[in-house]
């Protein structure tokens, strides 16, 4: 698990509003080009140094802590979606403009919504392994209504660690963001999959035509080549 | 935990005073309380003698406890004590962050666990909040001892069967919507008009309900906008402006009627027939085939979504007799 960079989220945090949350989007490194877009797994935040497997990447790279997460706003109540997880990383994209995803875990299954979202912000999906991948399964299981422990505020927010582990994945709903990504999307293999793991959404996301398997520094060449 | 140790100390209960128009027969709460749901206000009221037998009503979307002030006095005449609360984002609620249907869950059970911490009740939801008591039905199994739907069963059958090309567009425009609305709330502010306008507008969504009705419901939903010098600048909802009309996300209607036929308590359906705008187009077909071990269903011609407010004495009558029927 990360741990925020009291450094990193002092001297390169940019503010970005989303409703009544303020976000932060982290520099990670400068460079020339596309920037790539990092999105945390469930529970972590932007990691204080960009990854060694995005070494090769010459543009930019930034990292975004979602609502509830690393430096970012913890709203009082919770009331999580993955859906406003991506309205999170919409508000980034506005910022950043045209940029590619390396999403982890939880990320990689908001970087699927996001690219559905804004096909031609969104210049390739990386979808890995990490805390919070599997989601709340494919139908809602028995309904429950989970105690929150809120004696630790966070980050990250509790209610963020709950809510974001049982969201439900339907696959023809994963698969409805593929088309969108496959139908507007300016290129040809706008989706890559890395993770081992492969939940019944991300098996489905996969089955796609035009979705490619590959490890993550392919990926990223592969996207770093796409004007 | 009783109200007042529930109630924030430095908060005025949410208010309950008569208000600037009447109805016949609506009645205001006779006690109010907040109630914590991990942190955030949920405002609370009861109609009642405190040790009658408790009856918890979940409002739809869009509405707001007050809206059962009609209703809620018919059922105390039959000795109930009936708990309401307003959603988060509604009425005199807090305005959250975020929104979600566990979370409006969540809610839900904090209010029922203030309000009777161990006496079981009768789970009542009206719409939207029909659909969050047959989930809290399967959750909370040992707090209720009946359940009354109204109007609050989501049915596939009325969604539109989509070749994939227009669901895929289909999705194109909700997702441009969604991602626009989420940019443009912070900044967001329900427009403000003369209590009568606020009617008005609302008679657009609810088109089966008076005027008369919603002029009653303006300045419990809502607020007056005083300036500096105390000259009104209108009503405004205090429905917080960040939440949007229609879901988004993969919510599918099936996933509520799914859980009707395993409520384990007698349940009480009532629909109306009338299709309209804030309502599901669920017909009988749809729910029979679900029907709960004990049911008695009711379906009513020439009445909308709205069946409690446009017969509330009917659907009062079915509620008592049916809860005398199954004690």
């Amino acid at each position: 698990m990360t741990t925020v960079d009291p450094t990193a989220s002092t001297r390169n945090v940019i503010r970005l509003t989303h409703g009544k949350v303020r976000l932060a989007l982290h520099l990670l490194r400068e460079g020339w080009g596309r920037p790539l877009l990092l999105l945390h797994g469930l529970g972590e935040c932007t990691p204080a140094h960009a990854p060694a497997l995005a070494e090769q990447w010459s543009g930019p790279i930034y990292g975004l802590d979602f609502t509830g997460h690393g430096a970012s706003t913890i709203p009082t109540g919770g009331g999580y979606t993955a859906e406003i997880l991506m309205a999170d990383v919409d508000t980034a994209l506005r910022h950043l403009g045209k940029a590619t995803i390396l999403g982890r875990g939880l990320g990689a299954y908001v970087a699927l919504l996001i690219a559905g979202g804004q096909p031609a912000l969104v210049r390739g999906i990386v979808l890995t392994d990490g805390p919070g991948l599997v989601g709340g399964g494919i139908r809602p299981g028995t309904t429950h209504v989970p105690t929150v422990d809120l004696s630790r505020p966070g980050p990250p927010d509790p209610h963020a660690m709950v809510e974001l582990a049982r969201d439900v994945r339907p696959t023809d709903y994963a698969i409805e963001y593929v088309r969108q990504i496959m139908q507007w999307s300016e290129l040809d293999t706008p989706i890559a999959v890395t993770a081992v793991v492969r939940p019944e959404w991300l098996a489905a996301v996969v089955g796609e035509v035009g979705v490619i398997e590959c490890p993550v520094a392919e990926a990223l060449t592969i996207f770093a080549d796409q004007t | 935990m009783a109200p007042s140790d529930i109630a924030p100390p430095d908060i005025a209960p949410p208010d309950i005073a008569s208000t600037v128009r009447s109805y016949p027969e609506a009645r205001r709460p006779d006690r109010s309380y907040w109630v914590s749901s991990g942190g955030l206000p949920i405002a609370t009221y009861e109609w009642g003698a405190p040790d009658a037998p408790p009856v918890a009503m979940a409002h739809g979307g869009f509405d707001f406890a007050g809206t059962f002030d009609v209703l809620a006095p018919l059922l105390v005449g039959g000795d109930r004590r009936v708990i309401s609360w307003d959603a988060r984002g509604h009425g005199s609620s807090g305005h959250a962050e975020l929104y979600s249907w566990n979370a409006d869950l969540r809610d839900a059970a904090a209010v029922i666990d203030a309000a009777s911490p161990d006496e079981p009740m009768v789970f009542f939801g009206h719409s939207k909040g029909g659909g969050l008591m047959l989930d809290l039905a399967h959750a909370l199994p040992h707090r209720l001892t009946h359940l009354v739907n109204v109007d609050g069963l989501p049915s596939k059958n009325n969604w539109p069967d989509l070749a994939d090309h227009e669901r895929t567009k289909m999705l194109r425009g909700e997702l441009e919507g969604w991602l626009d609305h989420r940019q443009e709330v912070a900044a967001a502010v329900r427009r403000p008009g003369t209590l009568e306008a606020l009617a008005a507008r609302r008679m657009r969504m609810n088109p089966r309900l008076t005027q008369e009705w919603l002029e009653y419901l303006v300045p419990i939903g809502g607020e007056e906008m005083v300036d500096s010098a105390g000259v009104s600048e209108g009503w405004r909802w205090k429905l917080d402006a960040g939440l949007r009309f229609g879901g988004f996300g993969p919510w599918r209607p099936e996933w509520s009627m799914q859980r009707l036929p395993g409520i384990g308590v007698p349940v009480l359906g009532v629909l109306g027939l009338e299709n309209e705008m804030m309502g599901w187009g669920t017909k009988p077909a749809d729910v029979i085939p679900n029907s709960p071990p004990v049911f008695r269903f009711e379906a009513l011609e020439g009445v909308g979504h709205f069946v409690h407010i446009e017969q509330p004495e009917v659907v009062a009558g079915f509620v008592l007799e049916f809860l005398e029927a199954h004690p």
